[in-house]
């Protein structure tokens, strides 16, 4: 059932899957993840629902990839099924209700996760000011499809082979003191980037969202795996998130935990490249098994 | 019961308990009195029919024993191995007043592997259920043993389950060495023979309220959720590298079989220096795992002392064989870490038992100036279950307690929602196995009570289904 209808490469290692979902494409609201598994071993693992429709049934993915779990996934074809999709999970994420003025600012990936509340922010009349950063100019997507919900956009490179050559966090800085005025700013991307742009609004005094993605297992509240401190106190991620008040979050506690398996992790992707290769791993506990 | 050799067992999750042979079985079932007013049976929360069955095993009618179980029990390849027959059948058994009580939960399990070894399930055809439409959300014991019940009576079940998996605790809760996933797939297979549905993947309150559920066409719910939410104790250090909720730990190893790591992708950290808190079963699964995933050393860390140790003896005694350390009378005040935020120890303080609380049970309090450090690099808190929020929060209406658990009708299980009824840890708590079955079963009872339109409070017999019913 959970059929990949398109798949497309946008930039080098991030693909775009449209699924077939028809139940999560008409429960989805921005701000909502879905849980994906794509081998009978392999894990589970939180993707951000970057679009749905409703009408035809389907939600958008956007993938990079990064460890074993992903690249598995950028192997599956058009027409390959996906082998479970647990969703939608995570609180809706209201829209403010028109009037104000919205600063979306992502880094990398975090364009994708950021386009459905930019989309629903922008139709409910507000005034949308989107920057998106990248690397370089290689890992830009998804600029066109941002423009078209975004009164303003402002695109900018780590390296400035496009666009301004600064971090975006640091786009934003310049518009404050420009005099543009933000009655919020939302910032999707990698931690630092979350971090950075939130030091940027509390300076300011701009009320800041930021989108945590620490580890999960089951997305339901149940183990506590994704556990983050904001304001002194701990929250479930999957179940009280993701999104959260920037200015409480403890960022280092974050990266710390979004490390603890680095090492397993490379691991089991060179383990998975060689068995692309023809080598078998068995488990040693349970033969049997 | 015979039992794998600590040594050997402790590096692997083969099964520990080896189960009775038929002559161990039949010699077991012979020191039953079979008693006119067995005692044992009002310990049992189903009230299974234990003489009778036992007297079946003595005069080797292996199968009528397990159609005499059965009538009670749907599940009994796992209570046999799970229940704390201590505190249930075996506490009450009239034998165990001088010596050692009959082995009711050996006996259980024997019978039940035995018919599962000689009796072909399968060719047993179940009529396709009819008439009205169940939907049982939580696939675990609770929800298993409603839907069972309710096929068996004609009703069309659909179980809705949020993982990718069956079994709820039975699977990614209770390790393999304890009850072998195996049997858990017996079960659900049966429970399937008999037409019942099961839609993994799908997590009620999200993409199904209850409420869309009935407009759909289900008549009746039963919610069987579970608790499946950590309990951590609010101690600085919680959130540092190292330190798992029991839930996390059990649910990488067993449900996502990250015991097997070249094999499986999920990962577990391993560690060298475990500490579990808590004394329950949750907290001997969770140390024993940690032993076998490698560690040199586990401890029980727990504030009371062994008398008041809320597990089943078996897993104490199993554990202390396996050499698990106990340090009871001890509390956690911090657990410390590393500059890499990772644990590398934990400040304990001694506790003395002082006065009775409400329950009977003497407090721990702590003695001043005790703190001591534990040598540590993992640490699982394992201090049980709370009510999961998820889905009472997204069903307006349903009448919660304090403690966020549904409130429903101890015989029928209904909520204040006609139509609903709930059961299971999501009800009573964290309890045991055989009460989410037999909450399970009651519900099952009152469903067909409540479609078919006669008063729930009718005092009816629970104990089985009614005699037109039967055998279907
Ligand atoms: C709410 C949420 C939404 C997300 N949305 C997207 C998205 O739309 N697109 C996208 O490409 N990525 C998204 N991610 C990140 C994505 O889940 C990880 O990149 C993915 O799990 C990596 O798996 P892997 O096996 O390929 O890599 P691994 O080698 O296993 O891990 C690489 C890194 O990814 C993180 N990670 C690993 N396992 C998990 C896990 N089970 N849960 C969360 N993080 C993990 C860790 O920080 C790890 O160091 C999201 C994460 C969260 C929490
Ligand atoms: C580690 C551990 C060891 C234990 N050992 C023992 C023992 O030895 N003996 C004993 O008698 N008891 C033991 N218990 C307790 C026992 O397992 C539980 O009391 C019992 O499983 C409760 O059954 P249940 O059907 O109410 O819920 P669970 O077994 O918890 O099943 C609930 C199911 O519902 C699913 N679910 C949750 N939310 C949703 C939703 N919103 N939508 C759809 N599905 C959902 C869950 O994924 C789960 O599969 C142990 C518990 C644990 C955690
Ligand atoms: S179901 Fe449990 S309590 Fe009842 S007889 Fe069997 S082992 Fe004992
Ligand atoms: S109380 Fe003990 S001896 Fe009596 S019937 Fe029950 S198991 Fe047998
Ligand atoms: S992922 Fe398990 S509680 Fe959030």
């Amino acid at each position: 059932m959970i059929r990949i209808l398109t798949k497309k490469t946008l930039v080098p290692k991030i693909k775009e899957y449209v699924v077939e979902a028809p139940l999560i494409a008409r429960k989805a609201r921005p701000g909502n993840f879905v849980l994906v598994r794509v081998d009978p071993k392999g894990e589970r693992i939180p993707l951000t629902i970057a679009d749905s429709d409703n009408g035809q049934g389907t939600i958008t993915l956007v993938v990079q990839e990064i460890g074993k779990t992903t690249t598995m996934m950028g192997t599956l074809e058009e027409g390959a099924e996906l082998l479970d999709l647990v969703g939608p999970l995570g609180k809706d994420r209201e829209a403010p209700p028109g009037g104000q003025v919205i600063g979306f600012v992502s880094g990398g990936l975090g364009v994708a996760p950021m386009y459905p509340q930019t989309k629903a922010c922008y139709q409910a009349g507000n005034r949308v000011i989107s920057i998106l950063g990248a690397r370089n100019k290689d890992l830009l997507f998804w600029m066109d499809r941002i423009e078209a919900i975004s009164h303003e956009t402002y695109i900018a490179t780590d390296d400035g082979s496009f666009g301004i050559h600064a971090y975006a966090a640091q786009v934003l800085e310049d518009l404050i003191q420009k005099g543009t005025r933000f009655d919020e700013v939302i910032s999707i991307g990698p931690v630092p980037h979350m971090k950075a742009c939130t030091n940027v609004c509390k300076k300011h005094g701009i009320p800041v969202v930021v989108s945590l993605n620490p580890i999960m297992v089951d997305g339901t509240g149940m183990c506590g795996g994704c556990r983050v401190t904001v304001h002194g106190q701990t929250y479930y991620a999957c179940v009280d998130g993701p999104e959260f008040d920037g200015s409480g979050v403890d960022f280092d506690e974050l990266s710390a935990r979004q490390r603890t398996y680095l090492s397993f992790e490379a691991d089991s992707l060179l383990h998975y490249q060689e068995e692309m290769e023809g080598k078998k791993h068995q488990c040693a506990l349970n033969p049997a098994k | 019961m015979p039992a794998r050799e600590p040594k050997q067992r402790s590096h692997t999750f083969e099964e520990v308990a080896l189960g009775f042979g038929v002559d161990q079985a039949i010699e077991e079932a012979n020191r039953c009195l079979s008693c006119k007013k067995p005692k044992c049976v009002d310990g049992c929360p189903v009230m299974v029919d234990i003489p009778n069955f036992i007297e079946a095993v003595r005069n080797g009618n292996l199968s009528d024993a397990a159609h005499i179980l059965k009538e009670k029990n749907s599940l009994p390849a796992v209570c046999g191995r799970v229940c704390p027959q201590e505190n249930q059948c075996e506490g009450l058994c009239i034998i165990g007043k001088k010596h050692e009580p009959v082995a009711i939960g050996a006996l259980e399990r024997f019978v039940a592997d035995w018919e599962a070894a000689h009796i072909d399930g399968s060719s047993v055809v179940h009529p396709k259920p009819f008439g009205k439409k169940v939907a049982v959300i939580g696939c675990g014991p609770g929800g298993l043993t409603c839907a069972g019940d309710l096929a068996k009576m004609g009703y069309r079940v659909t179980i809705f389950e949020a993982f990718h998996d069956t079994g709820g605790v039975l699977r990614y809760g209770i390790p393999e060495f304890r009850l072998p996933k195996e049997i858990v797939d017996r079960e659900v297979n049966y429970v399937k023979s008999l037409g019942v549905e099961i839609e993994l993947n799908m997590v009620i309150g999200k993409i199904h309220t209850i409420a869309e559920l009935m407009e759909s066409g289900f008549e009746a719910v039963f919610i069987a959720v579970g608790a499946g939410a950590p309990v951590f104790m609010g101690i600085p250090g919680e959130n540092l590298i190292g330190v798992y909720s029991a839930n996390e730990f059990l649910t990488r190893v067993n449900l996502m079989k990250a015991y097997c790591m070249e094999e499986y992708d999920t990962p577990v950290i391993t560690a060298r220096k475990v500490a579990v808190i808590g004394a329950g079963n949750v907290a001997m699964d969770a140390a024993r795992v940690a032993l076998r995933l490698g560690a040199d050393e586990v401890t029980i860390v727990y504030r009371r002392t062994e008398a008041e140790m809320p597990a089943r003896l078996e897993e104490i005694h199993h554990a202390k064989e396996e050499g698990i350390q106990f340090q009871l009378l001890t509390n956690p005040k911090q657990i410390l870490g590393d500059d890499k935020n990772r644990v590398c120890g934990m400040e304990c303080i001694r506790m003395e038992l002082g006065d009775r609380d409400e329950g009977g049970r003497r407090r721990p309090v702590p003695i001043e100036d005790s703190e001591f450090k534990i040598d540590c690099d993992m640490v699982i808190p394992a201090l049980g279950n709370k009510a999961n929020p998820l889905l009472t929060r997204n069903t307006p209406g349903l009448e919660l307690n304090k403690w966020g658990n549904i409130i429903a009708d101890e015989k029928t299980g209904a909520t204040n929602i006609p139509g609903v009824f709930a059961g299971g840890d999501i009800v009573i708590g964290a309890a045991t196995v055989i009460e989410a079955m037999g909450a399970g079963k009651r519900a099952a009872f009152a469903i067909d009570r409540y479609l078919r339109g006669a008063s729930l409070d009718a005092e009816e017999e629970l104990s089985g289904l009614p005699a037109e019913k039967q055998g279907a």
